[in-house]
């Protein structure tokens, strides 16, 4: 059994995707995530690995797609301005079927906004961002435990399914320290095979061709409903989340991440006085759990969403909730992160 | 009675119909490209990125593994796969506006780091694929769709010299200016790409040739007149010739 060690939460998901078996890292510095690029520059000639630093995130997002493209793990960390400037890169990885994993330590926005922790990139991480109809999986953890095993998890899930992964995390938990156990280094022998699609050389056998571009419509609407049988896929078997004192609960506090966690302390709370409250936390952001989320609409009088933003995950929660309760929301947004006591405050209100 | 092959098609071609306009040089690169890689006896770990622009199907004409970049990223799509994989050959294969417009960047990055890739430039000084826009390295006073009295210096800036600029990194291990409009260039031009291929193989830095080309189609100009004009008015606002060499001469 591994001890616990006590590192900065970039720093642990940097650590964590070495463990995965990741040996390649493009990156480019921006806060509050400057620490995980820094990381990996020191570790990753430790690991004989890859660090290289590019000149923007537009190109550090394109070196992802070419070492994705023979077959290696490979992972980049940035920060909202940074993820926006990538989406291109996303849209063409995705299009090329290509596993790679994101970072996004999300920070206040729209615009250079600043760098407090936020989760108004919601829409961004689940519903696109770049152009056309594609999906990531995408992870929200709450702590720096968590995002160390939906690390491992992301590389898992990106090489099983060829699709890209995000951890879509917040400045808090990038910045925030805590006591992690790490899993064991993967034994890099035991990683996936890719040489039935990789680019490795044509050697003795026929070139290997990736891309995400076809002129002819018919044959991109067939490439478009195979990668959604995939998503189909993905939906089936991928989805987690976390039920906190639920299973008595009237009152539903649907939070993810940073607020996640806090919104556990405002359940306990909110039982202190009297009111039967319970939390669910989605950990998939997507693929977002519909389903599990619909089955507590029969017993909740009312459904609270908070979120570090002005209201974006809410609507998935309308989506799963589907008329059936009220849907309420209280959010800060701009890098503020709410307390325990103004939310519960919110909450006794509605009540 | 018993034949004996004397001439053929390269291998490293896939032998998939060019999809390129009548009197384009496209073609003539992509032959000669594919014969170095034969020569050097690298089709089996040879790793193509094609741009976007008329080429855009290149990845689909050569025989090796190959794909196609986001428009100007193929420099770093490049270095992605060779940091990868050190031990394959990479080389990216871009037109003016992909490699001197949108991607200006990665491409000096890339040529900068002395990344061990190889890179073929087509400049035929307008956009081919998009319908005849202004280039970067369009001429001045040469009218395009989007240039339509004419490229003026005032309003559109000079015509951007890529080899001259990248001739002053340090990374660069091989780059030259060619054309091949002539027999006599077409054979030139494939010893300058050869060298390009050894600056990598032999772990020397960044390689590139730069190929004045023509576009008969959108210079609304015969295939034997563009070559003219290419003579008359593209060699003399972009020189000829090599700019750096640390290959040395083959032995």
């Amino acid at each position: 059994m591994a001890e616990k060690v006590m590192v900065k939460g970039t720093e642990a998901i940097g650590e964590a995707a070495i463990r995965a078996g990741c040996r390649l890292y493009f990156g480019y510095p921006i806060t509050p995530q400057s620490e995980l690029t820094e990381y990996m520059s020191r570790r990753m000639p430790q690991v004989d690995g890859v660090f290289l630093q590019a000149e923007s995130e537009v190109a550090a997002v394109n070196m992802l797609y070419g070492a994705a493209s023979t077959g290696h793990r490979v992972m980049t960390s940035t920060s909202s301005p940074g993820y926006s400037l990538m989406q291109e890169g996303v849209s063409y990885i995705a299009g090329a079927e290509l596993p790679v994993v994101f970072v996004n330590v999300v920070r206040g926005g729209p615009g250079l906004g600043d760098i407090q922790p936020a989760q108004s990139d919601y829409f961004q991480a689940t519903k696109g961002g770049g152009h056309g109809d594609y999906r990531l999986v995408v992870y929200g953890p709450e702590s720096l435990q968590e995002a160390v095993e939906l690390t491992a998890k992301a590389f898992d899930v990106a090489d099983k399914y060829r699709n890209p992964a995000l951890i879509l995390a917040d400045g808090m938990l990038g910045q925030m320290m805590e006591p992690v156990e790490f899993p064991e280094f993967r034994d890099l022998s035991t990683l996936p095979d890719h040489s039935s699609w990789a680019m490795q050389g044509a050697k003795g056998r026929e070139p290997h061709k990736i891309t995400s571009f076809d002129i002819n419509e018919y044959v991109l609407e067939q490439m478009n409903l195979r990668y959604q049988e995939k998503y189909k896929k993905i939906i089936e078997n991928e989805q987690m989340w976390e039920e906190y004192k639920t299973d008595d609960a009237d009152i539903i506090i649907v939070a993810y991440g940073t607020m996640g966690r806090i919104a556990k302390t405002i359940v306990n709370m909110a039982r202190e006085k009297g009111v039967k409250a319970g939390l669910f936390r989605p950990i998939t952001l997507w693929p977002y759990p519909y389903e599990a989320l619909a089955k507590l609409a029969d017993q909740a009088k009312l459904f609270f969403t908070v979120e570090m933003s002005m209201g974006q995950m809410v609507e998935d929660v309308k989506l799963a909730v589907n008329g059936k309760k009220t849907v309420e929301f209280y959010g800060r947004t701009g890098g503020v992160v709410p307390t325990p006591n103004e939310v519960l405050a919110k909450l006794m209100e509605l009540i | 009675m018993s034949y004996k092959i004397k001439f053929k098609g390269p291998e490293s071609l896939s032998g998939k119909e060019f999809t390129y306009c009548p009197g384009c040089h496209h073609g003539i690169v992509h032959r000669l490209v594919a014969e170095v890689i034969d020569e050097l006896g690298i089709r089996e770990k040879t790793l193509m990125v094609a741009p976007v622009g008329c080429s855009v199907f290149a990845y689909e004409f050569f025989d090796v593994d190959g794909t196609v970049a986001p428009h100007g990223r193929a420099p770093a799509v490049a270095t992605g796969m060779k940091r990868a994989m050190p031990e394959n050959v990479v080389f990216t294969y871009q037109g003016d506006g992909d490699l001197a417009a949108i991607g200006t960047a990665e491409i000096l990055h890339a040529a900068n780091r002395g990344e061990k890739i190889t890179t073929i430039f087509i400049n035929n000084a307008i956009y081919g694929m998009t319908g005849g826009q202004m280039a970067p390295t369009t001429l001045l006073g040469m009218k395009t769709t989007t240039s339509p009295y004419g490229r003026s210096a005032e309003n559109e800036g000079y015509p951007l010299h890529m080899a001259e600029l990248l001739s002053n990194l340090p990374g660069v291990a091989y780059l030259a200016r060619t054309k091949v409009n002539k027999p006599q260039d077409v054979l030139k031009t494939k010893k300058m790409i050869k060298k390009a291929f050894l600056a990598q193989i032999e772990g020397k830095g960044f390689g590139m040739v730069e190929v004045l080309s023509t576009c008969p189609t959108n210079w609304g100009i015969p295939p034997v007149e563009a070559n003219k004009w290419l003579e008359e008015n593209m060699v003399p606002e972009y020189p000829l010739g090599v700019y750096v060499d640390k290959v040395g001469d083959e032995k």
